[in-house]
């Protein structure tokens, strides 16, 4: 087992220098979620105008594959349309399963080293729980 | 006692986990199971497998005679005055259910109080607040003292007349406190409440006597004493059992049943709905004819002995926080290794074969009042040595190495 396969050093980077990191003071769309089995939790707020990530934000606890999945899908969705969103966690699922996939954003794909080992895969995957329910929420 | 031989009757430790010898240190969780009680399971299902209390058959009275066998061994080892003491339930979460659905809930009303501590596991917790919710009474808390331990003073302060059922962790899954049930139990009766003891992490570390103790009921799991999954037990006092209302209806607990109105089968049946756990009381009987010749006396010495040790070693890491009281005889530490995540902790550790828990432990309050999302704890059992805290040592020194390069 290779620990370096999961620890990548991008996402390092993003748990330590965080992107969009925060909240926005004049609304937009809030989801809250938390993982009850580990205690993690994230905030995630986007902006959607014409059905269009304008902007994204969140804060959160957790892990390091948690939090850096969280900076980067935040990153990744600014400027997509909720399709566009929805087909990249889409993606990411797939990613998670073991899939070849490519991201334009490619720091995703430093996360890949999460398939081998499933107990993480969870951590990984809360952000893009918190998007699609995003989505949900503005699509209503 | 020497755990290096007792290690050896545990075969699932005899294994390597990502090319390293498995140091198992979470038996908080769950324990390991020793070769005897795999093979009293086993030749419960090759020779002795029928239902029971109603075979005439021989093998449903060797299945019945092995059930009811298992009961007796229960009653011995937490020293009940009878068998009718003693209900086999699905572990500490079920006998907490059934007191709090089939007792508290028809004795409490509104204005009446329910008192617990803010270090119980969600299992000891939850059925209070549904007893709460459904009939008006008020559930109280025994403050914590800022080590995590209860101070009697504020037991006191907490039980009122009002208060209806207490009920206490004795052994703390997170903080390693032994709390003073006893005395607790002595508040409890003097305002006229009766006093519950959720015993899932003391049983199967330290000896347990329940007439001693004085508790009223006294819940626990078997598959944290070595024992299989799926089986645990409920002791009451009879005079509370008696009264106490099944919340299961149908096969095995019934004396008599007529088209409106039924009746049920005396203590312990009542409460034993459907065909029981048979095979895991056989396993539950082994597990405590298990502990029983080592000794629970000798186990909790060895148990106290680790945690010293653990305790000295690790306070030595630099960074590394250790949560509850730092005088502990219970072999459990609950940490937090600086910054570095537990679950990343936990990762790295898993990855050199070392298993500890990460998470929040079932006690989201306790969470809280910790000021931490999440912990990491090591726990031990009879069949952890020295070396093992030496490798958990070794290898949580190399996860700061490693965070602190990775993050850096």
């Amino acid at each position: 087992m290779q620990l370096d396969d999961l620890y990548r050093r991008v996402i390092m980077d993003h748990y330590k220098n965080p992107r969009n990191k925060g909240r926005f003071e004049d609304g937009g769309v809030s989801i809250d979620l938390h993982n009850p089995t580990c205690g993690d939790r994230i905030t995630l707020q986007m902006k959607v105008e014409d059905g269009i990530v304008k902007d994204s934000k969140y804060v959160g606890e957790g892990c390091s594959i948690s939090m850096s999945s969280a900076s980067m899908m935040t990153d990744a969705v600014k400027g997509k349309t909720l399709e566009e969103a929805l087909e990249l966690a889409e993606k990411f699922s797939a990613l998670m399963k073991g899939e070849d996939v490519e991201f334009e954003y490619e720091d995703l794909e430093a996360l890949s080293g999460v398939k081998k080992f499933p107990a993480r895969i969870k951590c990984a995957t809360l952000a893009w729980n918190a998007l699609r329910k995003g989505i949900e929420q503005t699509q209503k | 006692m020497n755990a290096l031989e007792i290690r050896k009757l545990f075969p699932i430790l005899n294994q390597e986990v990502n090319g390293h010898p498995l140091v198992y240190l979470d038996s908080a969780a769950t324990s390991q199971k020793p070769v005897s009680v795999i093979e009293a399971v086993k030749r419960y299902y090759e020779w002795d497998n029928a239902n029971v209390h109603r075979g005439v058959h021989t093998l449903g009275s060797r299945a019945t005679d092995a059930y009811e066998g298992a009961r007796e061994k229960v009653m011995r080892f937490l020293h009940a005055r009878s068998t009718q003491e003693i209900i086999f339930t699905r572990g500490t979460t079920t006998a907490i259910n059934l007191v709090a659905s089939g007792y508290a809930r028809n004795i409490c009303k509104e204005g009446d109080e329910i008192v617990i501590t803010p270090m119980e596991h969600h299992s000891n917790l939850i059925p209070w607040q549904q007893v709460a919710k459904a009939t008006g009474a008020t559930l109280k808390y025994i403050p914590l003292q800022p080590d995590g331990s209860i101070s009697l003073a504020d037991a006191e302060a907490t039980i009122t007349d009002r208060t209806k059922m207490v009920s206490v962790v004795y052994v703390s899954n997170v903080l390693g406190v032994v709390n003073p049930v006893k005395e607790i139990a002595a508040i409890a009766h003097r305002h006229g409440a009766k006093m519950m003891v959720d015993g899932a992490q003391s049983t199967p570390h330290m000896k347990v006597d329940v007439q001693d103790l004085d508790c009223d009921f006294y819940a626990l799991s078997g598959h944290k004493m070595c024992a299989p999954t799926g089986i645990g037990a409920l002791y009451g006092k009879k005079e509370l059992l008696e009264v106490m209302e099944p919340v299961e209806f149908g096969g095995e607990m019934i004396d008599f049943v007529d088209l409106q109105e039924s009746t049920w089968k005396d203590l312990p049946w009542k409460f034993e709905g459907g065909t029981p756990i048979i095979a895991g009381a056989v396993g539950l009987g082994a597990a405590i004819d298990f502990l029983e010749e080592i000794g629970l006396d000798a186990i909790h010495g060895h148990e106290a002995k680790l945690a010293a040790y653990a305790m000295e070693r690790m306070s030595q890491i630099e960074d590394l926080i250790i949560y509850g009281p730092r005088d502990r005889s219970v072999g459990l530490i609950t940490f937090n290794l600086g910054d570095v995540h537990p679950h990343d902790v936990a990762t790295v550790l898993d990855a050199e074969g070392v298993a500890v828990r990460a998470g929040h432990h079932c006690c989201q309050p306790l969470m809280r009042w910790l000021q931490a999302s999440a912990t990491a704890r090591a726990s031990f059992y009879l069949y952890n040595t020295e070396d093992d805290i030496d490798r958990l040592v070794a290898s949580l020194l190399r996860t700061k190495e490693y965070f602190g390069h990775a993050i850096g």
